[in-house]
């Protein structure tokens, strides 16, 4: 089974447009991510940066809205996520439960859709994106 | 069981699931690499937690806590049973510093690298002096952390018959005096191959169920890919490593796409390979690229597993069945003949000769290896010939072969398969 440990840090929103993680932050994330691979289950990361530096297309009337951050009344963003493998949801919280994280920080835990999990119209539909097989192959 | 309880218990299983391996893998060495002993200490420090932490919540560093209470207990143990003392100085030497007041110390001793007491358990459970069926039970149990149970349901034998290959296992380690300890050099490349084969095989049993209803039992190839990396975490150096990798990550990529709704098996010619798990093509490909690079830098050739990731790779490269680069696996199968001249190889040869160079030069092939003993009861044989025979025409001759390889597979779902093909001929 897999799951996104969807990372949500506090003050996220507040984060000017250029702001990394420091490197204590760093360093614990990288041995997180090596706990992670060490045991088998890492399957991939990412990172984002920071809100103030994105852009939201809002829909309303049928009609996208752009707007640039930072965006005020938003108060939770995503910062990044892992994408792991996993025997169970328990296994996954366990994990989830293991990230060094500050105080207020949120890791939300999500199982990703599997394609059986849709009707067969969708699963037809899927064939005429034309996905290749091989993905970005180096 | 409340509720919570149920949670409770839930996550402490979670947790045990994640711990139990370096667990019995720090535990072995102390205890002079008395595995029976390392996981009856594991066990008991699982016992404690399931008393504990429903209360007082997982702590911080659970695998600390677990080890701290096994740690405990055999000192408690072997107190009373002096016999044992000797093999259990280290463990009183940590004991007394933790008497001493030095926890924090032991705590921080706790967190160097487990990897190589992690390494040390896998080439134990896969010594060559047990039964391929015992590493597979033994390592799964020890390094996979699955339960007796679970393993038991994947391999579709009794509980009670698994849990007597693991105490057989473990016994026949201790009698014959298997060292807790990895080899080193050239030995470590010698013993490499059947530690790999012991996650290949956990991977196939998933892949290509050999008996039973299920044509596949996705978790246990899971099983199998998480032992695949964290060997390729434990010895990075290694190409085969890689190429086992590989060669997991890119055959679980089309595990959807190898069943169709009513439960079937489908061919990789006729899979739609939009279904493909890119993520997983992904991952196989860098593995493979990894292989490569690390053999040519040691100046080797590509190992079988790396091959045949290779051969793999060019699958999932093409986009459509009719993109596939026959001619390149074919050299693929010509150089993984060299390194591992058996029939089945052989046989996997003739099918991409047949698909490179013409069904007439495949059934030339294949008929040189219809006498083969081996091959025998190998239902596969029959098959490709009358896939072959199918192309030239011959379409009584394939019927009969359909059907001899129908009568000769134990997988309900490869029969239904095959006798379809015969019949629509």
């Amino acid at each position: 089974m897999r799951f996104m440990l969807l990372v949500i840090p506090a003050g996220y929103a507040d984060a000017t447009p250029d702001a990394m993680p420091s490197d204590d932050d760093l360093a614990r994330m990288m041995k997180f991510n090596q706990e992670m691979a060490d045991a088998g289950i890492l399957l991939a990361l990412d990172g984002l940066h920071p809100p103030a530096a994105g852009t939201r297309v809002t829909f309303s009337g049928g009609k996208p809205t752009v707007t640039d951050g930072p965006f005020a009344e938003v108060k939770e963003f995503l910062g990044g996520f892992w994408m792991i493998q996993v025997r169970s949801r328990d296994e996954a919280i366990a994990w989830a439960s293991r990230c060094p994280m500050a105080d207020g920080d949120v890791v939300e835990v999500r199982q990703v859709h599997e394609m059986e999990e849709f009707g067969q119209d969708a699963q037809e539909a899927m064939k005429d994106l034309d996905l290749p097989g091989a993905g970005s192959a180096p | 069981m409340t509720p919570g309880a149920q949670a409770a218990y839930r996550a402490v299983e979670a947790v045990w699931r994640i711990e139990s391996a370096r667990l019995i893998a720090g535990l072995a060495r102390r205890v002079g690499g008395d595995l029976g002993l390392a996981e009856d200490l594991a066990q008991d420090a699982l016992v404690a937690a399931l008393e504990r932490w429903p209360e007082s919540g997982v702590p911080r560093n659970p695998g600390a806590w677990l080890m701290a209470v096994a740690k405990r207990r055999a000192v408690d143990g072997f107190r009373r049973d002096s016999t044992r003392e000797g093999k259990h100085e280290e463990l009183a030497r940590e004991r007394e510093a933790e008497a001493a007041g030095a926890e924090a110390d032991l705590l921080t001793s706790l967190d160097d690298p487990v990897g190589d007491d992690l390494l040390r358990l896998v080439f134990t459970a896969c010594h060559p002096v047990l039964a391929p069926e015992a590493r597979v039970a033994l390592t799964l149990r020890l390094v996979g952390g699955l339960t007796t149970e679970e393993i038991a349901r994947a391999f579709l034998v009794p509980v009670a018959t698994l849990a007597q290959r693991i105490v057989r296992a473990k016994r026949t380690l201790a009698e014959a005096r298997v060292p807790f300890e990895v080899p080193r050099g050239p030995e470590l490349t010698e013993r490499l191959p059947a530690v790999l084969a012991v996650v290949y095989l956990v991977f196939n049993e998933g892949y290509a169920a050999s008996a039973g209803e299920g044509w596949i039992r996705p978790a246990l190839c899971e099983d199998a890919q998480r032992l695949g990396r964290i060997l390729a975490r434990l010895v990075p150096e290694q190409p085969e490593v890689h190429g086992l990798v590989a060669l997991m990550e890119i055959q679980a990529s089309r595990l959807r796409a190898r069943v169709g709704t009513a439960g079937e098996p489908i061919l990789l010619e006729d899979q739609d390979r939009a279904r493909w798990d890119r993520l997983l093509v992904r991952r196989g490909l860098a593995a493979l690229a990894r292989a490569e690079d690390l053999s040519r830098t040691q100046g080797g050739a590509l190992g079988p597993y790396a091959l045949q990731a290779a051969i793999a790779a060019c699958h999932a490269r093409a986009r459509r069945a009719a993109d596939t680069d026959w001619a390149r696996i074919a050299a693929l199968y010509d150089a993984l003949l060299q390194l591992d001249p058996t029939p089945v190889v052989a046989l996997n040869r003739a099918m991409a000769v047949g698909m490179a160079f013409g069904p007439g030069a495949g059934l030339e092939l294949v008929d040189t290896l219809a006498d083969e003993p081996a091959l025998n009861a190998y239902p596969y044989l029959p098959v490709l010939r009358g896939d072959l025979l199918c192309k030239v025409g011959r379409t009584g001759e394939a019927k009969a072969e359909f059907l001899r390889g129908a009568a000769l597979t134990r997988n309900l779902r490869e029969r239904a398969l095959w006798v379809a093909r015969a019949e629509a001929l």
